[in-house]
């Protein structure tokens, strides 16, 4: 417990680690999200135009 | 060296090697961040005068750091697009800005953080690292509205680039600014000879070198991105795609 209390500062440093866990990981998802959008429009595009050729 | 460069430049090849690196990058700053945090967080020895918020340095530092490098890459990027017009460099401008803000809004989040415990406040509007680093993040998101803003890419990418480097000045001074002028933040420490214990600083740089290649794997994902969708009318985009493999 004395390790998670971090001599009273505990709310200060683990918002800190915490805030930069979800960042990390937003950032991270949102680049996977894009990539994913983007891939999926061309794809859709590409086939689209195949089945018309 | 020349040519090793101009292949790179080109937007297949890149993808193809980009491909290849990410996924190292990205386990490689993951396993380093996770070794530096548990060492900053329980092994590392408490400050004398700041006692366990001191911590808060490990996750402070890199996003400050990053927050200034993305913005470097961005405008560099920027500049040799407008220059030599190499199509890749608008592509690498415009993937960096999104993960810049997120590291310049984290560094303004820890930082409020550390300075109530520390400083008393959440926040001073008088302080010029603060301010500096404040008016990072509106540039960020100046740069990101100017491209979105702008349908036709490569005016955007002019546009942008200009925006960027204007924004240099900034960068110059959020890093100076504690050296120049009288402010609550501490001045430098990282780098300077007696000013944080080997124990202390080993943690730090482990965290630096993890966040930048947490920085390389997720910058390398969305230059790809970035890449497919300006090259989405080439043939080489097309048989990737429609090639039973596909290129994620």
């Amino acid at each position: 417990m004395d390790g998670l209390a971090m001599g009273g500062y505990g709310a200060y440093v683990w918002s800190c680690y915490g805030l930069t866990f979800v960042i990390v990981v937003f950032l991270n998802w949102r680049g996977r999200l894009r990539q994913k959008r983007v891939y999926r429009e061309i794809e859709v595009r590409l086939k689209a135009l195949e089945d018309r050729e | 060296m020349w040519k090793w460069f101009h292949q790179l430049a080109s937007p297949p090849h890149f993808y193809r090697i980009s491909l290849l690196i990410a996924p190292w990058l990205g386990v490689s700053g993951l396993i380093l961040v996770a070794y530096g945090a548990w060492q900053g967080l329980f092994v590392v020895p408490m400050d004398y005068q700041q006692g366990d918020a001191f911590r808060i340095i490990y996750v402070h530092v890199p996003s400050a750091y990053l927050s200034m490098m993305a913005y470097m890459i961005m405008a560099t990027s920027g500049a040799i697009g407008l220059i030599w017009r190499i199509k890749l460099s608008h592509a690498v401008a415009a993937a960096a800005a999104p993960i810049g803000a997120g590291f310049t809004f984290l560094a303004l989040c820890t930082g409020s953080i550390w300075g109530r415990p520390m400083w008393g406040t959440w926040w001073e509007w008088g302080d010029p690292r603060m301010m500096s680093e404040l008016i990072l993040l509106f540039l960020y998101f100046g740069y990101m509205a100017l491209r979105s803003s702008i349908d036709d890419t490569t005016k955007a990418d002019k546009a942008s680039a200009v925006l960027a480097l204007v924004g240099i000045v900034n960068v110059v001074i959020v890093h100076f600014s504690v050296e120049w002028w009288s402010s609550l933040h501490q001045g430098q420490t990282v780098f300077k000879k007696g000013t944080m214990d080997a124990d202390m600083r080993i943690p730090l740089f482990i965290m630096l070198i993890g966040f930048t290649l947490l920085f390389g794997s997720m910058l390398l994902r969305r230059i790809r991105t970035e890449v497919l969708y300006r090259e989405r009318r080439t043939r080489w985009v097309r048989e990737m795609i429609l090639s039973p493999k596909g290129g994620t």
